[in-house]
């Protein structure tokens, strides 16, 4: 526990401090939205239609980009080896690494969502609902990208591997985390998306971590 | 658990042998070749000429009987790569993972089929080429996870790693696959009024589901025989390769 506790706040140092990977998906967020208009044009009308699912796309891509280095540095300064032999569950530690790279990159991107939910003209009764969907819905995310990202290490092509592996994967993170918000939009019960989500999220908490780690365990030998 | 593993374990034991294989599936292989042609010859006549036109779709519904073998068949595929990667991971059976290794293209393969031939049905029924229809979607789907699944097995220098990994990616995705089916006709009912109509209904004439049988068989059939082919090709490649090095070395 403490081992996992130590990674955690090494990475939370990290992320912070270094700040690029975190900065990097939430600029390709709020860029990847605000170039939107520019495609489809500026009626408020369809911008509203389209907001919701704009937004989750969107924010499906740049939670990619993010996890797709979440392993990278620990497999080539050699500190994955380490993780290895820690006296602490590799799960658990997998865990512990997505905690902190959550943190530093899913939840700036749900903070700025209801900015970006404005811009699109999204009506304010989607906005609270967004950000809960999201709150449910990212650490989905992270968790089934924390497995390919896993098992993509020292791959050839692993940028083009990322979005092949994982979005196939998103798509049911997708309908429902849209459907939540078009609920409330409608004036609909919202409740069993949003339990629709939080099943997930008990899915993947139980089965990612420990596919990640043998995904990472198989990656370093 | 325990007892299941007891039982399977000696029984994969001895089939897994490459040896053994290789054996069994050249005495096989010919009778499997030949019992699919036929196969094929007596379901395309039924499916073609002998079975009736449907009274709604008329002559298309033809499509049907390549369209569904096809769709079963991509299904079993997922189920049979997923079951091997288990068997590979679980008990590292070499030969478990050239049947995952192999099997996956060809499923590939089946989903594509599927996926063409519900695009041809679709546009004289629908009226277009395709339709985000909640079975066609959930192939486009599945065709993704394959492509993933293929392109991760040929993404390392060292194809023990790419199977390994690939292994661990198909127990990922047929856990999910069941979801994102379910997840996808939750998201067709929402978004469009189900009164499209649907290949293959609830009730199908003995008429029409004899020849489907057949057909669906001769698809086994074909894919057991291409697997059996490209298992035999990956271990005389191993093979070679062992020769190779112990000749150079």
């Amino acid at each position: 526990m403490s081992a996992a506790w130590a990674l955690f706040r090494r990475d939370l140092q990290l992320g912070l401090r270094q700040g690029s990977d975190a900065a990097t998906a939430l600029a390709f967020f709020v860029l990847a939205v605000a170039m939107f208009p520019f495609g489809i044009g500026p009626e408020p009308a369809i911008l509203a239609r389209i907001a919701a699912g704009l937004l989750w796309v969107i924010a499906l891509l740049a939670s990619l980009i993010a996890l797709e280095r979440l392993f990278q540095e620990d497999h080539q300064d050699g500190g994955l080896d380490l993780l290895l032999l820690a006296p602490a569950p590799l799960p658990l530690l997998v865990l512990a690494k997505l905690a902190a790279h959550w943190l530093v990159t899913g939840l700036p991107m749900i903070l700025v969502a209801p900015l970006l939910a404005w811009l699109l003209q999204l009506p304010a009764e989607g906005v609270a609902m967004l950000m809960l969907a999201l709150l449910l819905g990212t650490p989905v995310l992270a968790l089934i990208g924390a497995v390919a990202a896993a098992l993509t290490l020292g791959a050839r092509r692993s940028g083009l591997l990322m979005p092949l592996l994982v979005l196939p994967l998103y798509v049911p993170v997708l309908i429902f985390g849209v459907a939540a918000v078009e609920a409330s939009l409608a004036g609909l019960d919202p409740a069993p998306h949003l339990s629709l989500l939080a099943a997930l999220l008990l899915a993947a908490f139980a089965v990612c971590p420990w596919l990640a780690g043998v995904a990472l365990r198989q990656a370093a030998t | 658990m325990a007892a299941g593993h007891a039982i399977l374990a000696p029984m994969l034991h001895r089939f897994a042998n490459p040896a053994r294989f290789s054996r069994i599936s050249r005495a096989i292989l010919p009778w499997v070749a030949a019992a699919t042609a036929i196969l094929f010859a007596i379901g395309l006549y039924l499916a073609l000429v002998a079975a009736p036109p449907d009274y709604q779709q008329g002559e298309t519904v033809r499509i049907m009987y390549v369209h569904v073998p096809a769709a079963w068949m991509s299904l079993s595929v997922y189920a049979l790569v997923a079951l091997a990667s288990a068997v590979a991971l679980i008990w590292r059976h070499p030969l478990a993972d050239l049947v995952a290794k192999s099997a996956s293209p060809l499923g590939a393969a089946f989903t594509f089929i599927a996926l063409v031939t519900g695009s041809l049905w679709g546009k004289p029924m629908w009226g277009a080429w395709w339709v985000w229809d909640a079975r066609l979607t959930s192939m486009l789907i599945l065709f993704f996870l394959y492509l993933g699944h293929i392109a991760l097995l040929n993404a390392f220098d060292d194809p023990q790693r790419g199977n390994r990994a690939a292994a661990i990616l198909a127990l990922l995705g047929v856990v999910n696959l069941p979801i994102i089916k379910f997840s996808v006709d939750w998201w067709n009912t929402l978004h469009q009024p189900a009164s499209v109509f649907r290949m293959g209904g609830p009730s199908i004439d003995p008429a029409m589901l004899r020849p489907l049988l057949v057909m669906a068989l001769a698809f086994l059939g074909y894919f057991v025989c291409l697997l059996l082919i490209g298992v035999r090709a990956d271990l005389a490649a191993a093979r070679r390769r062992a020769q190779q090095l112990e000749r150079a070395g």
